[in-house]
């Protein structure tokens, strides 16, 4: 059992990436639900076109964390949050910035497969439809297709693009919401658990989907499989109680864990 | 990719916040608009209705002589109920204006004068008999169009012909007002008589008893049957056809025109039955029918909010079906159950067509005594009122609007406090 | 004495809720469960009852019993000469009757109980058993007797009379109506209401129906009261240790909610069957399709052989599919933009005013709208069309279908906001997810995905606006007239059935079964829209529970 009473803060710093390409630069990030605090002085690098997984006991804070990266967390009453986040160098909860491009930027899949009541066309042409991003339909074609064949869902669906999404298998839900999110080119796309409601088949494809998909895009994934993180992520943040314990590599994170919490958790002994 | 996604969202941002704000604007509109609507309706009933609270009323000093009241002395009921106290309320009015000779501008003249005076008077002397033989100061309503004419209503520049009052009419209760003769009072009648021809004799107490009456005996049928129907298909009944085909009605009574309860009631309640028409009792049985889908639905949400670990406890401990129901579930889901009856009890005293159906439309001039004689109800009073041409029932019906709000409020005001102070979260 | 166990007791405290519940919230919860507790249960068995044994309180109960079985029937027998009682008062002394028998069952419940064995039943439920037992029979002896005496008495009155007042002048019987009004008129002289000149016979008639009704009334007390205490003694005297009565009384109770419950199926069969039955007595006159596809409603000036071509009710159906449709033009977008501004937009402040405000919209009388439409909006509109020289009759459709949306736009908004928020939140975010606007998210994922529910809202409104008849009755027109012009007065099924009905009826004439014709075809329709809204409605609740 772990001491509850263990000061955590400043048990890592801030962990910095030096002379990486830098996605996000996160600054004393705290996240208050009314009056409950959420995350605690959380701050870290997160690099460009890799895989980072966000790893942690249920309630520590990872989900809020990631949903504070495209101000998800706007939508929840009484949500608060203090702090920089800075996306190439430019702060999103700064008042000019919009929060509607921002999302553009940074896409989101979610934990449930959640493809809109509507065609498989229709759910990836969304993004681009809002957004205005197709001059013609030809083109807007043709980001469907793309993106559907970069989510590895072209050859399943190609002869019913007009069937419902919802009527897909799960992990197809869940690779279709994927494509979605990459028909309007964001930059970023947070993953927060896709693969927590599939099966283990559907999982690796969707985990094989995530590696292909790392070379263009910056990935943050929160998962509460530690194989997981192990198998897709280049490095793995650890959350515990609103704490950023550590952040590292994944194979020294999973190896060589610097932190007593974090070796108790990768070693099963509390999670 | 060929362009910059990031320019062509920054391109067209400006054009969606526009549409956002456009579609805000509906929305908030579209809440105005019912809103504005909702007002315009309360101002036009408290416009047209606060002034028949208030009645015009004329004072006249009359010697009750009695050479007409009781010319023979005996003082007897009958002798004082009979006399003709109209011929002395008459010549009071005739004593004002000593001029007015001619039999034709005599009777214009005495128009002016209500029935009801001559009903008050004789209330007054047969309470007490010593009056006789005294001069009594008698302060009471004046007719509708003169009660109209001294509320503004009248609008004297039209050409005579067109008015209910000529001239000289209108010249006499202006004497009478310069003498200091006319005033204003509350208007009892309206809130102590039943409907009458004389708009200022009308008033909505028959109606209302009817509307009691009414509403007692949908209670009594509804609320017991309600709740032992929730009861039923919440705690007690089988997944089966019978529980769907049952489920189904109900669901499907809540949404049957209000109108088709009425045939029902006017069929069975009448013309199979051969209960009496106009009465408070098949009123009754018509709305229960029409509420019991309202009660049986609000008491079944009340008891599916009732945990299931009451029940498992109750049960866990060896209470029968029965006892778990009746002491431990059924008091928990009380105040649901009352909330919805409430509501159900104010759609009911609301409620018309059903009644015009079952012949409580009728003119009926007595207050009723029961649940078996012919009354009528207040929304149909009002209904009555609103069919008739003349500008003072208008006037009663705006009057027994408010007081049916009043009551709706009032009903609708205990519902939200009862779910107020019992809400519960499990 | 050795008393059986009590069975059953009040838990102090309900039992462990699983989940997140456990956590927080239950010692409040726990509290607020206390709070409401009763006092201490009264013991089951009270004090009182266990001295019944002795030979004093015996001899007491004794009497008390032959006092009750045989003083009560003989005075009503004695007093009823004398005093017509009233039902009302019969219910009352049976119900009081019940509370002592409930007593006198768990008494002799503990006595019967003396033995050994315990009783398989607390005494309650003896005591309810003989209760029941006293209620239920003499009640089902009265409901019947009450529901059968009016034809008795007059098939005995009618058939007292000579020949001579039954038969028309030439020797014929009379018809049903006439002897109905023959029954009237007596009925009117035994309730004092006596024409000076009526016939010695319908005298002598009144006078016997006033006898019936008197040895009817006093039959009545006298045998209510005697199958009461029959139905008491003999449970009574079943009552032993090892009678379930907890078991039976449950039955009853079950028993009755059940029909409770069933009485909604008896209400729509009641409702059918009057429908069914009166139309086609109805189309006995009129053809079906004349009535149906017939263009020409005048019902006022049907006579003679052509009277099928004055039910034609197309004007009608149109009138009301007018009317309904203003009606949905106006709450449609006005309750649909409401539900979502409320649910999506609005601060909780301006909520928390403006949606009970909108809310007394629907606890407003018909009536009350009526008297809106015929009296403010419908003048109003008049007038505003003089300004812009149309010519707007001062019944219009426009102004009744107007307030009409107005009274459903309540309905419509609670309806849509039911079904927008059952949208999960997991599309909405997947939508703002995506960089989308919150009206975007609204008018691309949400409304769709609650269409469903949305249409079947609308048709629940629809089936009300078809139905709504205070409104149209005071605003709407009388005259049946084919046009889809909104500033024309036209009429609607529901105006022609209470115009149908309303006033001196004479039974049997087809002007007053088309009513009921219009009824069925009302009932029909409603039915119909209901249904499949409700259909519709539960598919799309089931697709995202």
């Amino acid at each position: 059992m772990i001491d509850q009473s263990f000061h955590y803060e400043g048990v890592t710093g801030h962990p910095r990436l030096p002379g990486r390409d830098i996605k996000f630069s996160i600054n004393d990030v705290n996240v208050y639900y009314g009056p409950k605090h959420a995350l605690k002085n959380v701050g870290l690098d997160i690099a460009s076109r890799e895989v980072t997984a966000f790893i942690g006991p249920s309630g520590c804070g990872k989900s809020t964390f990631l949903r504070s990266l495209n101000r998800m967390n706007d939508l929840i009453d009484g949500c608060r949050v203090e702090g920089q986040v800075l996306i190439e160098g430019e702060d999103i909860y700064a008042p000019e910035v919009d929060v509607v491009e921002l999302r553009a930027r940074v896409g989101m899949v979610f934990q449930k497969p959640n493809p809109f009541p509507k065609s498989i066309y229709e759910n990836v042409a969304y993004g681009p439809r809002i957004h205005g991003i197709a001059r013609s339909r030809d083109e807007l074609d043709g980001i469907v297709q793309s993106s559907l064949e970069r989510a590895g869902l072209w050859k399943e669906v190609r002869d019913r693009l007009d069937a419902p999404g919802t009527g897909l298998s799960g992990g197809q839900q869940q690779r279709l919401c994927i494509a979605r999110a990459i028909a309007v080119s964001p930059e970023v796309i947070l993953m927060d658990e896709p693969c927590s409601a599939l099966d283990p088949i559907a999982t690796a494809k969707v985990e094989e989907l995530i590696d292909e998909l790392s070379g263009n895009y910056t990935i943050i994934i929160v998962t509460h499989s530690m194989q997981q993180a192990a198998r897709v992520s280049q490095r793995t943040a650890f959350f515990h109680l609103g704490y950023l314990i550590e952040c590292e590599q994944t194979d020294v994170i999973f190896m060589n864990p610097q932190h007593p919490l974090t070796q108790g958790y990768i070693t099963g002994r509390f999670g | 990719m060929p362009r910059n996604i990031t320019d062509i969202v920054r391109a067209g941002l400006k054009k969606r916040y526009r549409a956002e704000a456009r579609f805000r604007l509906y929305g908030i509109t579209a809440i105005l608009a019912a809103l504005v609507l909702l007002f315009t309706l309360f101002v036009t009933i408290v416009s047209q209705g606060a002034s028949a609270f208030v009645a015009t009323e004329l004072t006249l000093s009359v010697p009750v002589t009695a050479a007409v009241v009781d010319p023979e002395g005996t003082r007897a009921e009958a002798t004082l109920s009979g006399a003709n106290y109209r011929k002395l309320v008459l010549d009071a009015l005739d004593a004002q204006f000593p001029d007015v000779q001619d039999r034709i501008e005599r009777r214009k003249l005495h128009a002016i004068v209500s029935d009801g005076a001559t009903y008050d008077l004789r209330e007054k002397v047969m309470a007490n008999p010593a009056l006789i033989g005294t001069t009594v100061t008698l302060t009471t309503p004046v007719a509708s169009d003169f009660d109209m004419l001294a509320k503004g209503q009248v609008d004297v520049s039209q050409p005579e012909s067109l008015r209910r009052l000529n001239d000289r009419q209108i010249g006499w209760f202006n004497t009478l007002k310069e003498r200091g003769l006319v005033s204003f009072g509350l208007d009892r009648n309206l809130f102590v008589n039943a409907d009458s021809r004389q708009p200022e004799l009308a008033g909505i107490f028959g109606a209302l008893m009817g509307s009691l009456y009414t509403l007692l005996v949908t209670l009594a049928l509804s609320f017991p049957m309600g709740v032992a129907a929730a009861v039923y298909l919440e705690e007690y009944a089988p997944r089966n056809r019978l529980t769907d085909i049952i489920e189904v009605n109900i669901n499907n009574l809540a949404a049957v025109p209000s109108i088709v309860f009425g045939l029902l009631g006017l069929a069975i309640f009448l013309g199979f039955f051969g209960l009496p028409r106009s009465a408070p009792l098949v009123g009754g049985l018509v709305l229960s029918l029409m509420t019991l889908p309202t009660i049986i639905i609000a008491a079944r949400v009340a008891l599916q909010s009732v945990p299931p670990s009451i029940r498992e406890a109750a049960l866990g401990i060896g209470a029968s079906k029965m006892q778990t129901v009746l002491h431990h579930v059924l008091p928990l889901a009380l105040p649901g159950i009352m909330t919805g009856t409430i509501i159900g009890m104010a759609r009911a005293l609301g409620e018309t067509a059903p009644l015009l159906m079952i012949g409580m439309v009728a003119f009926i001039a007595d207050t009723p005594e029961g649940i078996l004689s012919p009354s009528t109800v207040l929304p149909v009073q009002i209904y009555i009122w609103a069919d008739s041409p003349e500008r003072a029932f208008l006037e009663r019906m705006s009057a027994a609007i408010i007081i049916l709000l009043t009551f709706l409020v009032i009903m609708n005001t205990a519902a939200v406090w009862l779910r107020r102070k019992f809400e519960r979260k499990w | 004495m050795k008393l059986p166990k009590a069975r059953v007791s009040r838990p102090r405290s309900p039992p462990e809720v699983e989940g997140a519940d456990s956590e927080n919230g239950r010692p409040d919860r726990r509290e607020a469960f206390s709070r409401k507790e009763p006092g201490p249960r009264k013991p089951r068995f009270p004090e009182a009852s266990r001295g019944k044994d002795s030979a004093v309180s015996r001899f007491i109960a004794f009497s008390f019993h032959c006092g009750l079985f045989l003083v009560i029937p003989a005075s009503v027998l004695i007093f009823g000469v004398k005093a017509r009682m009233d039902t009302l008062i019969l219910i009352c002394v049976i119900l009081g009757l019940a509370a002592v028998m409930y007593r006198m069952g768990m008494a002799r419940a503990l006595r019967v109980g003396d033995g050994t064995r315990p009783l398989h039943s607390t005494p309650v439920y003896h005591g309810l058993y003989v209760a029941l037992w006293c209620v239920i029979p003499s009640l089902a002896f009265l409901l019947l007797w009450l529901m059968f005496e009016p034809a008795i008495v007059r098939g005995l009155v009618l058939a007292s009379l000579p020949d001579s007042v039954l038969s028309g002048p030439d020797g014929q019987p009379l018809s049903a109506q006439r002897i109905q009004l023959i029954y009237t008129e007596i009925g009117n002289v035994a309730n004092g209401l006596v024409p000076v000149d009526s016939p010695a016979a319908l005298m002598e008639a009144s006078a016997y129906k006033d006898r019936l009704h008197l040895l009817g009334n006093r039959g009545t007390w006298a045998a209510c009261l005697a199958i009461a205490l029959g139905g008491t003694a003999w449970a009574l005297s079943r009552i032993t240790p090892v009678l379930r009565t907890r078991n039976k009384v449950e039955s009853v109770f079950r028993a009755f909610i059940l029909m409770c419950s069933g009485l909604a199926i008896l209400t729509t069969l009641g409702i059918v069957l009057s429908l069914v039955f009166e139309s086609l007595r109805f189309f006995a006159h009129v053809s079906v399709t004349d009535f149906l596809f017939g263009l020409h409603w005048s019902p006022q000036t049907a006579t003679g052989p052509d009277v099928s071509k004055s039910f034609g009710a197309v004007p009608l159906f149109a009138g009301t599919f007018l009317i309904a449709g203003i009606a949905l033009v106006v709450a449609v977008p006005i309750g649909l933009m409401s539900a979502i501004y409320m649910s999506e937009y609005a601060h909780p402040r301006f909520r928390a005013v403006a949606k009970p405000l909108l809310e007394v919209l629907a606890g407003i009388p018909t009536v009350v709208y009526g008297f809106f439409a015929a009296l403010a909006i419908a003048p109003l509109f008049r007038s505003l069309g003089e300004q812009l020289g149309l010519d707007v009759s001062s019944e219009s459709a426009l102004a009744a279908g107007v307030v009409m949306g107005v009274m459903i736009v309540p309905f419509v908004s609670s309806l849509s906001d039911d079904v927008i928020s059952a949208v999960p939140r997991s599309l909405r975010e997947g939508s703002l997810g995506l960089g989308a606007t919150k009206s975007e998210t609204i008018r691309r994922v949400v409304i769709p995905a609650a269409l469903p529910g949305i249409v079947g809202g609308v048709l629940l409104a629809a089936s009300r606006a078809i139905g709504e008849t205070m409104i149209v009755v005071m605003a709407a027109g009388m005259a049946a007239r084919l046009t889809a012009n909104p500033f024309e007065a036209v009429t609607t099924v529901t105006v022609q059935i209470v115009t149908l009905l309303v006033g001196d009826q004479e039974f049997d004439s087809p002007k007053t079964l088309a009513a009921f014709a219009l009824g069925l075809v009302l009932f029909c329709l409603t039915l119909i829209m209901n249904i499949v809204a409700l259909y519709v409605v539960r598919k799309y609740r089931e697709q995202y529970d």
